[in-house]
């Protein structure tokens, strides 16, 4: 795995969806397996290029998420490889019936893309913002979840899981990401990636928290505190020998989630830290709430998901470190 | 369809309802009354209406049947087992651990299953998107799905009919068993879905009604459904009686599963044999 960082904490210049969008028309052009299902999102989800690329393999299901699901596992039951998208909350809550027995338990395959996960919802709100997905998905056997930090790791990530059978949960930001990965970057699913070495603690972050955790890293670097940084971009399988390595080298985890920190990637490192290597651990994420209306700035200061609240989370970890 | 064949699917339908009786029999209980009422169509189904191979349950051109009532799993393990998917004697494992012939419909452990089911609602959406990845794949295969009668009162099944009209899947044909009962009793008490026809008719579908114990309508009307090309979906409605064919079943009020004794096992089967000789004989 090579890791080449941009380390400029700068937006990209490509939304998330339009790279989904080419990367699916890639696999498209060379793999007739490759179909596309939505419910009504087109408009959102960027796939109106692939629409007309591929007019017999894209298909509007209308208003019916739940049906979508199955319609896609039985597809997959005739040899294709279906990505479906909906909003994540509807994607996901909605469909968790259809997801755990019609994909799942049948052993068909679906690549669910559940857009705007956490307060990447923004004005769409409480009932649009997914801070329960990840938890959704984890209760499901075989269910891989991945959450990609930008447009690099995006392309990569959506190439190896069409490669894959199973179901797949992709948690995606459709606008813009901060920029972390070069290109030259390679990923492998079901392995976090070391992005900042550190001894003093291990800050565990995936999605928009990659970035602030980073952020957090260089204000406790000023101080003397020496920081590790891993992208966990797959939440299930969790990486559970870098997470053991990190709690052994560094003594102090802090996981930094754009989730509830309830059975989300908190809960993931908790699992493995108790029953392996115990250590004190701190998160960061939204504390058992419902989501709200505002901007990305607004909403990350209202659930704490900010660089200066790991600082904090950091500091307390620690003090409880002996 | 042709007088031979038609008795022959008389002489199947009992053999399966034998089967199915024996197996569930030896257990003790189980979801008789829906299983004993599709045995009519499956020996249609199974006894060449369907492009199957028996030696190769995972063809990849064979004809997909999605039984989305996947509680009446037994009856297709009797009809899988008389077509030679695997030996007669494993139907005597029904429901034991380790077997592969679970209560409900698992494709991945039954060879012959086509599709897992048994959360009610969901084959539905399974069968439209096998026969979208058949038409995608230019294969002209019909897809098969069976549906309960009470089952259609899941709102997946109508998400799932409106875009089998949407898509003109007329590669597609539906069966409802219309037994009238559900769990609790019968539906007309509960949630009443009749008309069912005229309900997919309503969606856009095909749709009739005949009589599901009699195999030549059951196989003349997916004739029609077939050589009809308007582009619809089609929906056969097979007008049944839970549990026909064994009177302890038929005539209990409460049938949907059933706990059966040693008597009512040789009685059933007693009275099943007495169909199998009139059917030999005819």
């Amino acid at each position: 795995m090579a890791v080449v960082l941009a380390n400029k904490h700068e937006k990209e210049a490509v939304e998330m969806r339009a790279a989904l969008c080419e990367t699916l028309m890639q696999l498209a052009e060379i793999r007739e397996d490759i179909v596309y299902l939505d419910a009504d999102l087109f408009g959102s989800s960027g796939m109106k290029k692939f629409a007309k690329a591929y007019p017999d393999r894209a298909f509007d299901v209308g208003i019916a998420e739940a049906n979508m699901i199955g319609v896609a596992a039985g597809m997959s039951a005739t040899g294709k490889t279906p990505f479906v998208h909906s909003f994540g909350p509807f994607a996901t809550r909605r469909c968790f019936d259809q997801l755990f027995l019609s994909v799942a338990y049948g052993r068909n395959t679906v690549n669910v893309i559940g857009s705007d996960p956490g307060i990447t919802a923004l004005y769409n709100g409480g009932t649009h913002m997914p801070f329960e997905d990840v938890g959704i998905m984890r209760n499901i056997p075989t269910a891989i979840i991945v959450e990609p930090t930008d447009t690099t790791m995006l392309r990569s990530v959506v190439r190896d899981l069409s490669e894959k059978r199973g179901l797949h949960y992709i948690r995606l930001k459709r606008k813009t990401a901060i920029k972390v990965y070069e290109e030259g970057t390679t990923f492998t699913i079901g392995k976090g990636i070391t992005i900042r070495e550190g001894s003093d603690v291990t800050l565990i972050a995936a999605g928009i928290m990659v970035s602030e955790a980073l952020a957090a890293a260089e204000q406790l670097a000023v101080e003397g505190i020496s920081a590790r940084v891993i992208d966990m971009f797959t939440l299930k399988p969790i990486d559970a020998e870098l997470i053991k390595l990190a709690a052994a080298e560094t003594g102090a985890i802090v996981t930094c989630e754009n989730h509830s920190v309830i059975n989300g990637l908190g809960s993931a490192v908790a699992e493995v830290l108790v029953q392996n290597t115990p250590v004190p651990m701190e998160m960061v994420g939204v504390r058992d709430e419902f989501g709200e209306v505002g901007d990305e700035a607004y909403l990350k200061e209202r659930f704490g998901l900010t660089a200066a609240n790991i600082v904090a989370k950091a500091k307390a970890v620690l003090a409880r470190k002996k | 369809m042709e007088l031979a064949r038609q008795k022959q699917a008389r002489i199947f339908a009992a053999q399966i309802r034998i089967e199915t009786l024996k197996a569930l029999g030896h257990l003790g209980f189980g979801h008789l009354g829906g299983s004993l009422s599709i045995a009519d169509l499956l020996a249609v189904l199974y006894s060449g209406e369907m492009k199957v191979d028996p030696a190769n349950p995972n063809w990849e051109d064979r004809d997909f049947l999605v039984c989305s009532k996947g509680h009446a799993g037994p009856a297709i393990y009797a009809t899988l087992a008389l077509r030679g998917f695997f030996p007669k004697e494993e139907l005597l494992t029904i429901n034991q651990g380790g077997t592969h012939l679970p209560s409900h419909c698992d494709h991945n452990l039954t060879p012959g299953i086509d599709m897992t089911t048994g959360s009610l609602g969901q084959g539905s959406s399974l069968a439209v998107g096998v026969a979208m990845g058949k038409r995608i794949s230019g294969k002209d295969n019909t897809t098969y799905l069976i549906l309960g009668d009470g089952e259609i009162q899941e709102g997946q099944v109508w998400e799932a009919a409106s875009l089998a009209a949407q898509q003109k899947l007329s590669n597609l044909i539906a069966f409802v068993d219309w037994n009238k009962k559900q769990l609790d009793g019968y539906i007309s008490d509960i949630n009443d879905f009749s008309n069912i026809a005229e309900r997919f008719a309503a969606f856009g579908w095909d749709a009739v009604t005949v009589d599901g114990h009699d195999v030549a309508a059951i196989a003349d009307a997916i004739e029609n459904a077939k050589r009809l090309d308007d582009g619809r979906p089609h929906c056969i409605v097979l007008d049944t009686i839970k549990g026909k064919g064994c009177s302890f079943v038929s005539d209990a009020d409460s049938n949907h599963h059933v706990t059966i004794s040693a008597d009512q096992l040789a009685a059933g089967l007693a009275e099943l044999e007495e169909e199998l000789a009139k059917a030999v004989a005819e």
